[in-house]
């Protein structure tokens, strides 16, 4: 480390604790957790959520308290995976596989210890990798023309399509469907209105928070009230807390490992939080000795995992503050929050706001430890909030995103777009299409037919110019996006890609 | 030919659907340009295309490889929960937070597995009393929080 990722460090730090800033981040951390805890309810739909309380904020605080929120909202899913045997959200499907059987086995209390400290451990290793690698990425990704970032789009995407569930080719038509979605509105060179039938409202475009709203928010409720209220929760056993000595011996090791393998994976373009988690259960099963143990409450299928999500969660945000391109819906929707706050998403915004850029993640590290001190001893009081019946809850949250959504622009308008997006949402749920490459392809649509024309502009027409050897960083995410998915096509992956998600069963 | 997988047959008539329309909404409306100069047409076109592409692929596929039946749609929460968000945005002009909140919490609650007068009035107690505190003195928000008449 040279002094110059220490002084920038430094800086951060004193914008994370100014009081202030604490508070956000504490108040994010709190609510994303105890929203995060409510079945049913991921961590887009929590964020999509309180994105509107930090509009009123300036841009550094209110990229704290979301990233807080994000934060809490996985803790909170571990939570319930561990507890109630329902994943808050994907990346924590394999936690419940050994988590819960810990439960059942009156072991809740190390489980969730285990998965707070080897999260803490995870996010300590994870700022200080973004603080490391973060400004030589944004350094490169200044040198991007038009036709590199649009090459590292398609890069993107299809990397996410890769990595969602199910079908690929519908994945990707899903991302299609989220890029046309995405052009609704105003075009930006030639002024004309595009696919807004006449409607006034829709001449900025549609709102990406009420398209995450509908697709997460209400599609998700409406799909949990076809399920009869039936839950087993392990209130009454989260008795003592700490993990014993043989706890920490068996999953220290499991923790080094889940950080390294999340970091790593955090990093690639739609890789992130889901693919680390699976990725370090497949991994602690082949190294351990008893293999056997795996699903019946082995304590290093807890501390694995929950590390690498942490991990992944994490490094996730390098090629969102680098490069302005999010690698999931998560950082989808930070990148929507910063065009709120007017600033432009990209390399540029390191060198043009060192305090945000900073501050955020020093502030990554200041939530990680927030949520070790403050949840761990509170896990009692998320627990009864599991024992909250979904007939209270569910209205509740309509209530919130409702008040969210109209607050945009004080529109019934909005309100009315979101619950067509949660039609359209439930019906991709029965079809089984992944709504989370949609949102990644609503966010980037207008950014990629920009770089597309610029870059077509610049090479007089010619289609080659993104495959031209004098373009090698182009040329290179276009191979490997083919590569990708030449791999993933072929039978014997394919099989192996299904076999992964299916264990989530 | 027979059906052999009805989601990805559903889910293709979808792709489809929707990627000819905004095709041909674009080619109609809008001016296609050229490769240099794209007009705001090309590239809306161009994806349509490739949706409606992919969307056939998905159809072809689900007369070839077998898939599990859509499951059922369950209308009753799907429509009254789309109806008590419509309600609240539209309510708030002339009703105020006090009845928009109202035919939220009381209209989604009808789609649940069951109602109960009772619990569904002190839920929108507690819940117009959070949302003031907080949105309307918390936050400043501008909500007209009483019906328009009473103002």
């Amino acid at each position: 480390m040279d002094a110059g990722i220490l002084t920038n460090l430094w800086i951060g730090f004193q914008v994370a604790v100014s009081p202030w800033n604490l508070f956000y981040c504490l108040v994010g951390v709190l609510l994303g957790t105890l929203i995060g805890v409510l079945p049913g309810i991921g961590p887009v739909a929590t964020i999509a959520m309180l994105l509107p309380i930090t509009f009123n904020l300036n841009p550094v605080a209110a990229l704290i308290m979301l990233a807080g929120i994000y934060y809490g909202a996985q803790y909170g899913g571990s939570t319930t995976a561990i507890l109630v045997n329902i994943p808050g959200e994907s990346s924590s499907v394999v936690t419940c596989l050994d988590g819960y059987q810990m439960a059942r086995q009156g072991r809740a209390g190390p489980a969730l210890a285990i998965a707070a400290l080897g999260s803490f451990f995870a996010g300590c290793v994870a700022t200080l990798i973004i603080a490391v690698a973060a400004p030589p990425l944004a350094e490169v990704a200044l040198k991007f023309g038009p036709s590199e970032y649009f090459s590292l789009m398609v890069f993107g995407l299809v990397a996410a399509t890769v990595l969602a569930h199910g079908s690929l080719i519908k994945a990707i038509a899903m991302v299609v469907f989220g890029l046309l979605l995405g052009l609704v509105g105003t075009d930006v060179n030639s002024g004309v209105l595009r696919f807004t039938f006449g409607v006034p409202e829709l001449s900025d475009g549609i709102g990406f928070v009420i398209v995450a709203m509908g697709m997460f928010g209400t599609a998700e409720i409406i799909s949990n009230l076809e399920l009869k209220d039936q839950r087993e929760i392990f209130t009454s056993k989260v008795t003592h807390l700490y993990p014993t000595k043989q706890d920490l011996k068996d999953s220290w090791a499991a923790v080094l490992r889940g950080t390294a393998l999340g970091s790593m994976l955090g990093i690639l373009p739609g890789g992130g939080a889901l693919l680390a988690s699976f990725g370090a259960y497949t991994l602690e099963k082949k190294v351990s000795k008893h293999p056997e143990r795996f699903g019946k409450g082995a304590i290093e299928g807890v501390a694995g995992p929950e590390s690498a999500n942490n991990a992944g969660a994490q490094t996730s945000f390098i090629p969102m503050l680098t490069l302005g391109i999010p690698s999931n819906a998560v950082m989808a929707l930070m990148i929507g929050a910063l065009m709120i706050q007017g600033i432009a998403p990209g390399p540029q915004v390191m060198n043009e706001k060192p305090q945000l850029f900073w501050g955020l993640i020093a502030s990554m590290w200041v939530g990680n430890l927030m949520l070790v001190i403050l949840n761990l001893p509170m896990i009692g009081m998320w627990v009864k909030l599991l024992t909250v019946p979904y007939r209270y809850l569910y209205p509740s949250i309509l209530v919130f995103m409702a008040i969210g959504v109209f607050s945009l622009s004080n529109n019934a308008f909005d309100v009315l777009i979101m619950s067509v997006f949660g039609v359209l949402g439930y019906i991709c749920v029965k079809l089984e299409c992944e709504p989370a490459p949609m949102i990644l392809g609503f966010i980037l649509g207008p950014l990629m037919e920009e770089n597309l024309r610029r870059a077509m502009l610049l090479s007089r027409g010619d289609p080659f110019v993104f495959v031209s050897p004098n373009k090698p960083i182009s040329l290179g995410f276009l191979v490997a996006s083919a590569i990708l998915l030449v791999i993933v096509a072929m039978p014997a992956i394919r099989k192996k890609r299904e076999e992964v998600f299916v264990e989530e069963g | 030919m027979k059906i052999k997988s009805p989601k990805d047959f559903w889910a293709g008539l979808m792709f489809i659907g929707f990627g000819l329309f905004f095709v041909i909404w674009a080619l109609i409306h809008y001016q296609m340009g050229t490769a240099v100069r794209m007009g705001p047409a090309y590239f809306p076109a161009v994806l349509g295309g490739l949706l409606a592409v992919l969307g056939a692929f998905v159809l072809f596929g689900s007369f070839a490889i077998e898939g599990p039946p859509v499951p059922a749609f369950s209308y009753r929460p799907l429509i009254l929960i789309s109806v008590a968000c419509v309600l609240y945005g539209y309510l708030m002009k002339p009703l105020g937070l006090v009845g928009a909140t109202a035919a939220l919490v009381y209209v989604s609650a009808l789609g649940g597995h069951e109602f109960n007068w009772k619990e569904v009035t002190i839920l929108y107690l507690i819940l117009i009393a959070f949302s003031w505190l907080v949105f309307v003195k918390g936050l400043t928000l501008p909500f007209p929080v009483w019906p328009e008449a009473f103002s």
